[in-house]
């Protein structure tokens, strides 16, 4: 396959940016989106071109290390599946392929399609974990819990913080990052202890890192590569509504 | 030098709950005079961090991801191993212990065996605890599965995610213990030195990735949890970034290397389909408990399937040949993974193989469907057929699956004794990137297990029992050591960069890989290593003649840190080959083709190899040292693996 690549490019935080326009030839159908670039790359460093940097680790869809916008899309056109995870089987013969960082003011650029995302690492700290140090905990079968609640917990805590979420949303909003990590620990026995008190303080630190907005168009969980589910946006509602209404002010 | 393993004396059983009382403790209140560093946020590394920080401990955390949640253990997908027979089915601490050891083929140690058995039921009730979401049955208790051919049901499991669930289960006490200030995280930060003092670890220097800054952390220890260094074969299981040089340069400064030539080759991975792969995607192995492993039997037809002039359901049963079932009829499809991957290469050597390159063999679902329907088939395997085929376009209900081994895990690593320690006072190695409990062969589901014992429930007993004899004065940064340290690292990167060669990073990586794979894989002879470690240090003088390292060390630079990577794989790859060379018998992950039984099988000499062996470096060019620790069974007696 012969390809137009219009590709972001921009040397560090301070730089402008702007696209540039690559034409790549014998791209197989089998390679996955990140080899077709390393294919490029290669061929830029041939040409003493400094390669497109980009985020990437596992290359099957678990880290959430990787994240382009492609054509409009966070991760592309298919559904349910990463950057990393698409293949070129996806796109046709003599396509232009447009190809961006995530863009939110709460995800600055780092270089060319990299960016910074350790505003979600600060929303975990604020409080998404169960506050239990290390030994002295009680027999994992002490507390049962039922296969269903289990189950949907699991479904939110898939959630690999990719940030396509915020990168789809036209608010750049976070509330499915966020709300996935409140609803898995609110739902099991162990994480309820603190439900309020976590959901108000994961909140504000969303607020103060500069995210968006929720004005409910649904488009992070349509692009969120796991499916996670809108309604935790709902149940992280339910829990922060009733912390602000439990505290004292 | 002796190397002192540091077992505790008395029964199995009693010697970590002896240990645990004997070691010295640092008092609550002079826990936070001692810093710690800590190097890698993976299931090792994370438990280790938020456990220590949880004590008292300051602590620093760098990994070299923009998150310390991303790091390799994410894509552990079976499970994790743990004693506690909830399925009644006759598991014990003494049974995880045993089959470990004899999986290991006897080449690791008893006493840390039957500790990682011992703590591995704390784990998942730590686990739990945290919120990490394990599969449960209708009555609301934990599930268990089977896994990797053991007898009993003792791994626990969250879908096909087990190593994120953990991961993340990790993470969260982490970030807790940043939100409290006991932790620095330092993310996208490399370390590319270990700083010594009187023989001892005082610190790292590091590479900020995004800035391309140098520098120093002073700490009164240093932990590595680095992960393993699959990826000197290039094409591997592992994340694009796993990477040895934190482990390697640690050598470089006196910490003795273990067993480099253990390497795992996991049997059912994706086969490469091309020179643009860049890695291997793993295919559960819960897929042999109803998949059916084959090939053509003859060459001819082989060649047919290749061209696509026939399609492999049209292959008439006579004409296929079930090679696991027809040499092992007891465990058929289900043999140990070195057994089921060498097969795989030696019907692929015979040119039988299935795909263009002609290295796959079918793993085919025909009769399960056949015999559970489809339903049951999608039920169990849905995802991993659906991932396959998003990989492949080929869709496994129609046709078989191709398949072939990889590299997936590499039990050798930093020599570590029973408290973790490397013989550098001070320096520590938990998870894969030590080389402790797995022996010459890894059983599924173990090392997840293993990382997770080893920082939430080893290292924060074992490191007070050094640091209660350390002062608490901490080395400043300035001091000539880390200075001296700091110039070696810019001097490397600086000679990197000025090569200014022909040919890209990638390309000498992918040569090695070929190199490796080739003579150092799934089955090696005193020939082909001798041939493969001229070859690599070939490679390795024309890479630091020829590589062509674009751009500056004062910015992001992705051929920067491939580049410094690639470096220490090739000196690495060596030291593989040497071990591999030394170790006149087959064990485990290690199979010499001149030491096998008449019928083919891994053959081991317990009288000559019964040692852990233990590499000093020296200096380059210069044949490392061997030390050997002897290793001694008192509880178990060492058997002939056989499947037959
Ligand atoms: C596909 C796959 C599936 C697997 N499935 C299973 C399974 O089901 N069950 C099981 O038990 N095991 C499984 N394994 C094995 C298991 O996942 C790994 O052995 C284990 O996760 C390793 O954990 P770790 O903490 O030692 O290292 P890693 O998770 O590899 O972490 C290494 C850390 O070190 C950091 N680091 C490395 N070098 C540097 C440096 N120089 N400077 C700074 N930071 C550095 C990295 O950033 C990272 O944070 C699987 C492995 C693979 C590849
Ligand atoms: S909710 Fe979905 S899109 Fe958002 S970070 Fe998590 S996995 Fe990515
Ligand atoms: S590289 Fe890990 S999810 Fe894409």
């Amino acid at each position: 396959m012969k390809l137009t690549l219009k590709i972001w490019r921009q040397k560090n935080t301070n730089d402008k940016g702007a696209f540039k326009t690559y034409d790549i030839d014998g791209v197989s159908p089998d390679m996955s989106f990140l080899e077709m670039i390393d294919v490029l790359n290669e061929q830029l460093i041939e040409k003493d071109e400094d390669p497109v940097h980009f985020d990437h680790d596992c290359r099957e869809g678990i880290c959430g290390m990787c994240s382009m916008y492609i054509n409009g899309e966070p991760h592309g056109p298919l559904k349910g599946v990463t950057t990393c995870q698409l293949h070129m089987r996806s796109f046709s013969d003599g396509e232009t392929i447009t190809i961006e960082p995530w863009r939110a003011k709460a995800f600055p650029v780092v270089k060319d399609l990299a960016v910074d995302r350790s505003a979600f690492d600060r929303v975990i700290q604020a409080g998404g974990y169960v506050s239990v140090n290390t030994g002295g905990t009680p027999d994992a079968n002490e507390i049962p819990i039922p296969k269903s609640v289990a189950d949907e917990a699991f479904d939110a805590a898939t959630c690999i913080g990719c940030g396509a979420c915020v990168a789809a949303c036209k608010n750049a909003s976070a509330m499915l990052f966020v709300s996935a990590k409140i609803s898995q620990l609110s739902m099991l026995p162990q994480g309820q202890v603190e439900k309020s008190e976590r959901a108000e303080k994961m909140v504000a630190q969303m607020d103060a890192e500069g995210f968006g907005a929720c004005t409910n168009t649904g488009a992070c969980s349509a692009e969120c590569p796991k499916g996670i589910d809108l309604k935790n946006i709902a149940r992280m509602n339910r829990e922060y509504l009733g912390s602000k209404m439990g505290s004292s002010n | 030098m002796k190397l002192e393993s540091k077992i505790p004396e008395g029964p199995l059983a009693e010697k970590w709950t002896n240990h645990k009382f004997n070691v010295k403790l640092v008092n609550p209140a002079n826990k936070r005079k001692y810093d710690i560093i800590v190097v890698g946020t993976g299931l090792a590394g994370a438990s280790a961090a938020a456990s220590l920080a949880e004590l008292g401990y300051n602590v620093k955390s760098f990994c070299f991801q923009d998150s310390p949640r991303r790091a390799h253990s994410i894509a552990a997908q079976g499970g994790i191993n743990a004693a506690k027979n909830y399925q009644n089915d006759g598991d014990s601490v003494f049974r995880l212990f045993y089959d470990t050891i004899k999986g290991g083929d006897y080449r690791s140690r008893e006493g840390n065996v039957y500790r990682l058995a011992e703590v591995s039921v704390n784990i998942i009730d730590q686990c739990v605890a945290q919120g990490v979401p394990f599969a449960r049955e209708y009555g609301g208790l934990l599930a268990n599965r089977s896994f990797g051919g053991a007898q009993v049901s003792r791994t626990f499991y969250a879908r096909g995610q087990t190593g994120q669930q953990l991961l993340l289960g990790a993470y969260s006490a982490l970030s807790r213990q940043v939100a409290n200030g006991k932790v620095k995280l330092y993310p996208r930060h490399e370390m590319l030195d270990l700083v010594t003092i009187d023989g001892k670890a005082k610190g790292i220097v590091t590479r900020n990735l995004i800035t391309g800054e140098i520098e120093s952390h002073s700490a009164h220890a240093v932990v590595l949890a680095s992960g393993g260094y699959g990826n000197v074969f290039y094409l591997s299981t592992n994340a694009m970034g796993s990477n040895a040089t934190a482990a390697w340069r640690a050598h470089k400064k006196g910490a003795f290397m273990a067993n480099p030539c253990y390497t795992q080759i996991h049997p059912t991975c994706i086969p490469v389909s091309g020179d643009h792969q860049s890695k291997l995607t793993l295919m559960s192995e819960s897929l042999r408990n109803d998949g059916r492993v084959w090939v053509p039997k003859t060459k001819e037809l082989a060649e047919k399937v290749r061209k696509g002039e026939i399609k492999p359901r049209d292959i008439d049963e006579a004409d296929r040949d079930y090679y696991l079932e027809r040499k092992y009829p007891a465990f058929g499809n289900l043999v140990p993974r070195d057994v089921a991957s060498r097969n795989a290469k030696y019907v692929c050597d015979e040119g039988r193989g299935v795909n263009d390159t002609g290295k796959a063999v079918f793993l085919d679902f025909r009769d399960a469907i056949k015999r559970d329907g489809r339903d049951t088939i999608e039920g169990k395997y849905g995802n991993l057929f659906d991932m396959y085929k998003q990989i492949t376009g080929d869709n496994p209900y129609e046709t078989p699956m191709k398949i072939y081994p990889a590299v997936h895990y590499t039990m050798g690593g930093l020599w570590v004794d029973y408290n973790l320690m490397t013989n550098v006072p001070g320096l520590y190695a938990t998870g894969e990137s030590n080389f402790s409990d797995h022996g010459a062969n890894r059983l599924g589901a173990s090392a997840l297990m293993q990382g997770l014992a080893d920082g939430y429930f080893v290292i924060p007993y074992t490191i007070g029992n050094y640091l209660a004899g350390e002062k608490y004065e901490k080395t400043p940064v300035d001091h000539e050591a880390f200075k001296a340290a700091e110039k070696t690292v810019k001097d490397n990167i600086d000679k990197l960069l000025s090569i200014k060669g022909s040919k890209s990073v990638d390309h000498f990586h992918k040569e090695l890989g070929k190199i490796m794979w080739e003579y150092c894989g799934m089955s090696r002879t005193a020939e082909g290593l001798t041939r493969a470690k001229g070859m690599v240090k070939e490679l390795r003088d024309e890479f630091w003649k020829n590589v062509k390292v674009l751009g500056s060390n004062e910015e992001f630079n992705s051929s920067l840190e491939k580049a410094s990577r690639v470096a220490d794989f090739l000196e690495l790859g060596e030291l593989m080959i040497d071990d591999a060379l030394h170790r006149e018998e087959s064990c485990g992950g290690h199979f010499r083709e001149e030491h096998q039984t008449e019928e083919g099988e891994a053959k081991r000499n317990d009288e000559d190899f019964a040692y852990v062996a233990a590499w000093e470096f020296k200096d380059l060019d210069i044949a490392e040292e061997l030390h050997k620790e002897e290793l001694n069974f008192e509880n178990v007696k060492l058997t002939q693996r056989s499947y037959k």
